[in-house]
């Protein structure tokens, strides 16, 4: 799809979901803003897949930004969602700045190996912090947007989904920017021929660097507005597990637009709460063969689909 | 390639499409009344505490519904309406239950949840309770956070909190050795094994301040392997070991701790023990202090509800009912009396006596359904009888119940282990007053309030 194309179709579904927000149903809003943040979270995966990076610790981000936004409250007493929000973004891009010099020098197993590592530290760190609420955790709660109070009305729900709508259009918006920009282009080249990269005169690492970043801070993003919109977060969000379900989405969605995550995501939690619904032994396995199926017929994803129709007409 | 993109490309569509366009509201029955049940189907827990209470939930509404259960509740289903359940798996942390728990409710059109075994899952459901008034009631959970912390007018636990467990553990213990001198402790390293050993440690220095710590191993949850924990607790010799483990660990524990002779040095609390106890024949020495939080299971005193529930769960499961059978009874048992209550306080106060004008309306509108803020009205505070006993409705403004609780002690007799030397303690001795918090309540001396 197209640069141009792809701008109007992000605006035009921003549109869309704002203005339909209010006549959804309710479970329907709620999935749509748990999508949302999934996307967000896989926004950040795909850039890093498209560097030829992948992380199975970004649960680390998610998490750290869930708390970042959540321990305002106990600590300080603040419930402003901007603050909050912003709080979850300026902790991750920190605390990434600083990993990344570690880890840009890894690549492949070594590099998601030791990404795990430092998730599984926070969650180790955090089931110890019995002040917190080990791994039970403790609610969450927006109690003002811009100084105006959101909790209890209702209207709370949507706005909590139009702010996530809001900001996850932003994202992917600058990530198509960012994508089509000199610095997002070597991206692609990195994953390809690093060699080749360094004779041109561009630093591996600095690129490798920024793209680490730029995703820790979109998870951490999305970290907080989930821990917005669900009220409650405790350590499994930095879970091994939760890093893998990133991963799967990942992959599910493919990489090649920046649609594709919040595609994924999408039809990932839709087929995992019908799947709770309609089989709830065995909902686990309807998404295992969910993977199977895209990993044997569509290699690059469900996106795939879309871009091989358009090669066709 | 051609055919096979085709396909790939169906394939996947397809599979989108059934995942978007299944109907979303099953139809259903206009008369009954639609209840959510949340319980672990798959993971560790599913084992010893979800699938029983799954089996139990499912016997009960069987029974109900058939008006085959004892007095006071031989009305069909609740209040004649018969009960359809709707089961939903619990595991998959909080984040997944709370989108289930709203799918369950403006999806599947719910009337009431029962459900939640894990304290974390409780703590994120209670608030989305609250935002969507919907009745909800905790039947497993431990933490004594869920109404400490806040309090719930749509929310409600039915079976007691946690503290229990270490309040009479430790009393029934001391009774045993009343010159402890040492204790030791291995819980998993997550919430309630932290919460479990805090409590323990708590009620120790207040009952046995001179009783020393001589370790206490946090190996990590699903472990599997104790050999470390176990030497760290041979060498330390403590007199007693607490333990909190539970399901597979526990297993594991208890396989891996008997044969290296760790129980013939120092006695044993399982805090959690009775969910896992048959299983654990040939494993488990002569005299290890077991609890059920709660007279559950194998200390639930005879009664005509006791028999019917372990019948009925005999028949459905093949062997005998745990404590969390109990707590799903609890919860069904509580709700269906509320429920009832409401509904004939409603035709009580609906009709007065002479009326003569819109006689139709109001008799109609006197036996139609009581309204969720009926059956709230009627619950708080409730009084009821549980198969292990009068369970009462008193913490957390009425919304958390109380009960008193049991600990005896084990002995292996012919392939079965078997409790003996029960002891029941009642609730001012087990349980902290309104108002009090947990651990507080400990730390000032375990003072009986006023019930």
């Amino acid at each position: 799809m197209s640069r141009d194309r792809t701008v109007n179709v992000l605006t035009v579904m921003l549109v869309v979901l704002l203005a339909s927000g209010p006549f959804l149903p309710r479970w329907a809003m709620f999935l749509s803003t748990v999508s949302l943040c999934y996307g967000t979270v896989v926004l950040g995966m795909m850039l890093l897949m498209r560097t030829g990076l992948v992380s199975f610790g970004h649960g680390l981000y998610y998490c750290l930004g869930a708390y970042a936004a959540g321990t305002l409250q106990p600590f300080f007493g603040i419930t402003e969602m901007s603050i909050m929000i912003g709080a979850a973004v300026a902790v991750t891009g920190a605390v990434s700045a600083l990993l990344a010099l570690l880890l840009r020098k890894y690549r492949d197993i070594f590099f998601a190996m030791l990404s795990l590592a430092f998730s599984m530290i926070l969650y180790g760190l955090l089931v110890k912090t019995s002040a917190l609420g080990s791994t039970d955790g403790f609610n969450v709660t927006a109690e003002t947007l811009f100084g105006v109070r959101i909790a209890g009305t209702a209207y709370e729900r949507y706005l909590i989904f139009a702010v996530t709508a809001f900001l996850a259009w932003i994202c992917a918006m600058g990530m198509l920017r960012y994508l089509g920009s000199h610095r997002g282009r070597l991206a692609e080249a990195v994953r390809d021929n690093e060699l080749r990269v360094e004779y041109m005169g561009a630093s591996v690492a600095n690129t490798i660097h920024v793209n680490y970043v730029v995703s820790a801070m979109l998870a951490g993003l999305g970290g907080s507005l989930m821990a917005i919109s669900v009220g409650h977060i405790d350590p499994e969000m930095a879970y091994w597990t939760t890093s893998g379900e990133f991963v799967f989405i990942t992959i599910l969605a493919g990489t090649g637009n920046v649609l594709a995550p919040f595609l994924g995501a999408a039809i990932f939690e839709t087929i995992r709460s019908f799947a709770y619904e309609y089989s709830p032994n065995t909902w686990q396995m309807a998404l295992g063969i969910t993977m199977l199926l895209v990993i044997m017929f569509l290699p690059g994803g469900l996106w795939s689909l879309f871009a091989r129709t358009r090669k066709a007409g | 390639m051609r055919p096979l993109r085709a396909l790939s490309r169906f394939t996947a569509l397809a599979l989108a499409t059934v995942a978007l366009a299944v109907p979303a509201a099953p139809a259903l029955a206009q008369d009954s009344i639609r209840i959510g049940l949340v319980t672990f189907l798959s993971g560790p827990a599913a084992g010893p505490f979800g699938v029983p209470a799954r089996l139990a939930a499912e016997a009960i509404v069987e029974s109900l519904n058939a008006g085959k259960a004892p007095s006071p509740y031989n009305a069909k289903g609740f209040g004649g309406s018969p009960i359809e359940l709707v089961v939903i798996d619990e595991a998959g942390g909080a984040t997944k239950q709370v989108a289930e728990f709203r799918n369950l409710i403006s999806r599947q059109n719910v009337d009431f949840v029962v459900g939640y075994i894990s304290s974390g899952d409780c703590l994120a459901i209670a608030p989305v309770a609250e935002e969507l008034k919907r009745l909800t009631v905790l039947f497993d959970c431990g933490t004594p956070r869920v109404f400490e912390e806040a309090s719930y007018k749509y929310v409600f636990r039915t079976r007691a909190h946690a503290t229990m467990d270490a309040v009479a553990g430790a009393r029934y213990l001391l009774e045993q050795r009343p010159d402890l001198g040492a204790y030791a402790g291995i819980n998993q390293n997550y919430a309630w094994g932290h919460d479990s050993w805090a409590d323990w440690t708590a009620v120790m220095s207040v009952l046995k301040p001179e009783a020393k710590v001589t370790t206490s191993q946090m190996p990590k949850f699903g472990a599997g392997q104790y050999g470390a924990e176990i030497s760290a607790l041979m060498q330390s010799g403590p007199e007693v070991i607490h333990s909190s483990l539970w399901g597979g660990d526990l297993e594991a524990f208890m396989l891996q701790a008997t044969p290296r002779g760790l129980f013939k040095r120092s006695g044993l609390v399982l805090v959690a023990g009775e969910p896992n106890l048959h299983r654990l024949v040939g494993n488990v020495p002569d005299g290890t202090i077991v609890g059920a939080r709660g007279p559950h299971g194998v200390f639930a005193p005879k009664s005509t509800l006791n028999d019917w529930l372990r019948q009925i769960y005999q028949a459905k499961a093949g062997y005998a009912p745990n404590y969390p059978a109990y707590s799903v009874a609890q919860a069904f048992l509580g709700l269906k009396a509320a429920y009832e209550k409401a509904r004939l306080e409603k035709v009580q106060k609906a009709i007065p006596m002479g009326a003569n004008r819109n006689v139709k309306e109001e008799m109609e509108k006197a036996y139609g359904r009581p309204t969720t803020e009926e059956v709230i009205a009627a619950f708080e505070g409730l009084t009821f009888d549980g198969p292990s006993g009068k369970v009462m409705m008193k913490l957390g403004k009425g919304h958390q119940a109380v009960q008193g609780t049991a600990y005896g002690m084990t002995r292996t007799v012919g392939g079965e282990v078997r409790l003996e030397n029960i002891k029941y303690y009642p609730v001012e001795q087990v349980q902290p007053p309104e108002g009090v918090n947990s651990l507080d309540w400990i730390k000032g001396g375990l003072k009986p309030g006023k019930w």
